[in-house]
């Protein structure tokens, strides 16, 4: 009886598997949709009013469900940030391409992540760019990542477990570094591991909540620059008619 | 065989018990949550009290047989569920961060509210059942439950300070456990077996209980949980008290680095620091400090340093020194002496005693002065000192305070009243500096500028723009204020300190709007913008046309953090989905759906029971029903408004609160009591009208008089000041506990099958009460609530003729 029983649920599992990775294809579609939408109608953070198609490319490609713990599955593709474990969360997908658009990166380019999570902004910068060095201060979460990106064939990222304070001097200089771990002050060895010309992102604010992104320029002669952004469109008073 | 009496001894045991519980449950859900949601959730669950009402007046006919005994099974049902409801919502997977993106947090939250309206259902249904068992002897029966509310509000606030909370918990259920044995002894009970079974109880409970039992689980979002998260951190010390549960965490692999803020071109690191945590959230810093300045030249790099730059060798007043960051700030800028006040004597302790060595026995040095003292209250009292410098600290984290967690607090720190006190407490030329966390769109620190226009304005300046400078780097805004014009040098000074920081001018006297929004950009010059329109003779205009509610806030309404306006609400909630949710402060809604929750819990505990049942045609009347709503609203409108006004006064949030909330029960108890001997002499139905009239005029005559009397007084000792507070409520007090007894011993006359809803109703009431009084206060004040809660009175006088 619990072979038959062992032999249905594999049978099940065999002919929904297919339909339900179909499923998700068609739930990742609308999540960009939704995502391109927003942009479109009430996100002010650049210049133009859309994302570039690498970074669309990349959002339709990375399989979200699969960086949410199994309790979470059903809801991977709600543009929503979801919690991960250990008091993280893995961001809203609306502000994962922000982010990534705003770091402007190129296939040719080194990116360093400080704030692993599950791996999947780690992905996605994977899917457009040459490398990813990205370190996790939580060794459980970190290793779990880890075993992920690896197993999901993602070659070009490398994922370190311990302090990001001090980057990765060893591959650096990065063409990009985003910090998605809380942080009180931007690091100084990281500053120094951006390249002139480069791009650091870091959002604020609590889990769940990203209050604005702050954009990080490094310039050709080496001097810094800041730009708060808040993600949607708002004037915070109303104009005098 | 004697008749029955009310078992008093117990009641009082009991109350005491069930407003212990109450504050403890505000000490333990701010642990575990945030402060707002533990007030919201308390405020929930104190409709058990309203709901045990109800539930007696629809069972009384099958209770009143088996009086005794069902009195004890509530009275152990208080026993039992005091530990085992939080226990239970501890397991409640609720994340009120994600209240607005998961319905399901909504079930989770009201999964929550039911659990903990249990206990204090038990407790109100135990007294409950006395008003109607014993309704002619209302005075001293609710002489007696007062009066153990007040002792129970002041010792629990001891007891706080020598054991933590879950440890509290334990001797509050022993607490319980003995008064249901009283119970049993002053009901007669037959089965006096039980006395040595709740007696053994107790034993047990109290003494062979672990302490894991009721291990308290903060949530995994809070700063604590996710620093402990982190390879190598350890909690090294935890130190507990009414104050606050502070956590000390050491990480030798990953060191803090704490430096809020610091300029982008900075290229220092901060040395070895410990965190310090307050109920989980932070956190603040002990940096070691092994004499050698050099290492603390970090902080220099943050936007708190300006004030060095343009005073040399001030004496320094930091209030919130914390664990001494600033103090390590002024000395690292050679301060001629430092003065640190804080309020919370653990921190202090830590920093003198336990990490002395780490802190290079910091708050010992030569020219630093420690002292324990609540900020606003210390500078009132010192009017004989002066400092070049007063620097207020950064001191809530920004996680919270970006999410607008601190809307609800009242905060005298940040007044018109507080700044011009301030000013006035400077030397001459001296400055105030005060820095806060950037938010984006402005918030806090234009409100500040907004406050800062204000109290100079208040001091007679003619031209306040000439003293106000406000630099802003990409995490903080330093705003001075000084009490002379800035001079040209110092203007300049003040521009060379931001530029070598990148750190923008958002404002300082005749700088052009060509000089704002340099390095650190935002999407137009808010700040900039913001402080000209503040200057302006459009003042209003703009406050008006602001998306936030940027007013200064002043002692009558001391909400510095409430920035919420229903219109932006309205917009970003629209925008939710796009990022515009987190712009939101969040408690202010939540207040008013606390209020929404009450109302509607009320009716539906009061009103829907009622009609449904069978005993709809013998309902009592819809003039008991108003008498004993506005009684219980207007008893929360004073306790609340008074307890605000006593806070400036006895310069400590804490032992104001427990000074006045216990004056107040104390107080009224003696008013019931009077009332109860009243009402057995003499037939006369004007004492309650009396008690309303004297009321009306103490509360108009403590208005108009309190503030220039405090002003007066300020520096007497703080016994001297307890005592004056002490007489100063003793009339009110005995006046506010006349009118429940009068109403439940004319319903004892007349109409007894009315006390369990006159129970009920009056139970709600305090609930909406309470936080109907918090809401008037953020928009018209205290001195609002109190006449409101006198014309609320004045109306149950008329009540009151039309009750039989």
């Amino acid at each position: 009886m619990k072979n038959y029983f062992a032999l249905g649920a594999f049978l099940y599992f065999c002919c929904t598997f297919p339909a339900q990775s179909e499923g998700y294809d068609v739930l990742r579609h609308k999540m960009v949709e939704e995502v391109l939408a927003d942009i479109a109608a009430e996100v002010s953070y650049s210049e133009s009013s859309a994302l570039s198609p690498s970074v669309v490319a990349a959002m339709q490609k990375v399989e979200r469900h699969l960086f949410v713990p199994a309790s979470q599955t059903m809801r991977a593709y709600f543009n929503r940030p979801l919690p991960i474990g250990y008091g993280q969360t893995i961001s809203q997908p609306l502000i994962v391409a922000m982010m990534t658009d705003l770091m402007q990166v190129k296939d040719s380019d080194k990116i360093l992540e400080i704030g692993t999570g599950s791996g999947y902004q780690a992905a996605v910068l994977a899917e457009i760019v040459k490398s990813v060095y990205s370190i996790e201060i939580i060794h459980p979460l970190g290793k779990q990542a880890a075993e992920r990106l690896k197993s999901l064939g993602y070659d070009n990222v490398e994922v370190r477990l311990g302090d990001g304070y001090y980057g990765w001097p060893e591959a650096a200089p990065f063409d990009a570094i985003i910090v998605t771990a809380a942080a009180n002050h931007v690091p100084p060895p990281l500053l120094k591991q951006l390249k002139p010309g480069g791009r650091m992102l870091i959002p604020l604010g609590m889990h769940f909540m990203t209050q604005y992104l702050m954009l990080v320029e490094k310039k050709m002669d080496g001097s810094v620059t800041s730009r708060q952004i808040l993600p949607v469109r708002f004037v915070p008073f109303t104009r005098k008619h | 065989m004697t008749a029955l009496r009310p078992p008093f001894v117990a009641i009082g045991l009991l109350s005491a018990c069930v407003l212990s519980y109450e504050v403890l449950l505000m000490r333990l859900f701010s642990i575990v949550l945030w402060h707002h949601f533990a007030y919201m959730i308390i405020s929930a669950a104190m409709l058990g009290y309203g709901a045990s009402g109800t539930v007696l007046a629809l069972l009384k006919d099958k209770i009143a047989p088996h009086f005794s005994l069902v009195y004890v099974i509530a009275a152990m049902g208080v026993v039992f569920m005091m530990p085992l409801s939080f226990l239970l919502a501890q397991q409640v997977p609720f994340n009120p961060l994600e209240l607005l993106w998961d319905k399901i947090q909504l079930a989770n939250l009201l999964a929550i509210y039911l659990l903990m309206m249990l206990p204090f259902f038990c407790g109100g249904f135990s007294i409950g059942l006395i008003f109607f068992r014993f309704g002619r002897d209302a005075g001293r029966i609710y002489a007696i439950d007062i009066l153990g509310a007040g002792v129970g509000s002041i010792g629990v606030i001891a007891l706080l300070f020598l054991v933590p909370p879950s440890k509290a918990l334990i001797a509050l259920t022993t607490l319980a456990l003995l008064a249901t044995a009283i119970a049993i002894v002053e009901l007669k009970l037959r089965a006096k077996w039980l006395i040595g079974v709740f007696l053994g109880l107790a034993l047990i409970v109290s003494v062979m209980l672990p302490d894991s039992w009721l291990q308290v689980h903060p949530s995994a979002y809070k700063d604590l949980n996710q620093t402990l998260n982190i390879t190598g951190a350890q909690v090294i010390e935890e130190r507990s008290s009414p104050l606050g549960q502070i956590t000390v965490v050491k990480n030798s692999l990953i060191p803090f680095r704490y430096a809020p803020g610091m300029s982008l071109n900075a290229t220092d690191e901060p040395p070895a620091q410990l965190g310090i945590f307050v109920d989980g959230n932070g956190p603040s810093v002990l940096t070691r400090f092994d004499g050698k300045l050099a290492t603390l030249a970090y902080l220099d790099q943050l936007t708190s340093a300006l004030p060095y730059h343009v005073l040399e060798r001030p004496s320094v007043l930091v209030l919130g020194a914390g664990a001494g960051s600033d103090v390590l700030q002024a000395l690292y800028h050679g301060a001629v002496t430092v003065d640190a006040v804080e309020l919370n004597h653990n921190v202090i302790d830590l920093v003198q005693q336990r990490f002395r060595d780490f802190a290079g026995n910091l708050y010992n040095r030569h020219g630093v002065r420690v002292h324990k003292a609540e900020a606003r209250g210390f500078v009132n009292t010192t009017y004989d000192r002066r400092h070049d410098l007063i620097q207020v600290a950064l001191l809530d984290s920004f996680s919270v305070a970006s999410a607008g967690l601190y809307s609800l607090s009242e905060s005298y720190l940040y007044t018109v009243e507080a700044l011009h006190t301030y000013l006035n407490h400077l030397t001459s030329g001296g400055m105030l500096a005060v820095t806060r966390w950037l938010t984006l769109p402005p918030r806090d620190s234009l409100k500040l500028f907004a406050t800062a226009v204000s109290a100079l304005e208040r001091d007679g300046v003619s031209n306040p723009a000439a003293r106000l400078v406000m630099i802003r780097g990409w995490k903080t805004v330093t705003l001075l204020v000084k009490n002379s014009d800035f001079t040209t040098k110092e203007i300049t000074a003040i521009k060379e300190f931001s530029r070598t920081r990148s750190f923008d001018m958002a404002y300082y006297p005749g700088m052009r709007a060509d000089e704002a929004n340099h390095y650190n950009l935002l999407e137009q010059p808010y700040y900039f913008d913001g402080a000209v329109a503040l200057l302006s003779s459009q003042r209003q205009d703009f406050l008006d046309r602001y998306k936030f509610y940027i007013e200064p806030a002043t002692d009558d309404r001391p909400y510095f953090f409430h920035f919420f306006k229903w219109n932006s609400a309205g917009e970003l909630f629209a925008m939710r989905e796009q990022g515009g949710m987190p712009l939101i402060d969040w408690s202010y809604p939540l207040l008013v759906t606390t209020l929404v929750q009450a109302f509607m819990a009320s009716a539906l505990l009061i009103l829907t029971p009622l009609a449904v049942s069978r005993f709809r045609r013998k309902l009592p009347t819809v003039w008991v029903a108003l008498y004993f709503l506005s009684i219980g609203l207007a008893f929360m409108f004073m306790e609340i408004a008074f307890i605000q006004k006593f806070i400036l006064f006895l310069a400590h949030p804490l032992y104001a609160v427990a000074v006045v909330l216990c004056a107040f029960l104390v107080f009224a108890a003696m008013g019931s009591w009077l009332t109860g001997r009243w009402q057995e002499k003499t037939t006369s139905r004007w004492h309650v009208p009396l008690a309303v009239m004297l009321m009306g005029v103490l509360s108009l005559l403590y208005l108009a008089v309190l503030p220039g009397l405090f002003q007066a007084l300020i520096h007497f000792s703080d016994l001297a000041k307890i005592t004056i507070s002490l007489l100063l409520i003793a009339p009110l007090g005995l006046c506010m506990g006349v009118p429940f007894p009068t109403g439940i011993m004319r319903l004892a006359c007349t109409a007894q099958e009315a006390i369990p809803w006159a129970w009920a109703i009056n139970g709600c009431a305090s609930v909406v009460g309470a936080v109907l009084a918090t809401l008037l206060a953020i928009h018209l004040g205290f001195a609002v609530v109190i006449l409101t809660a006198t014309l609320i009175y004045g109306l149950a006088c008329i009540f009151l003729t039309k009750l039989v």
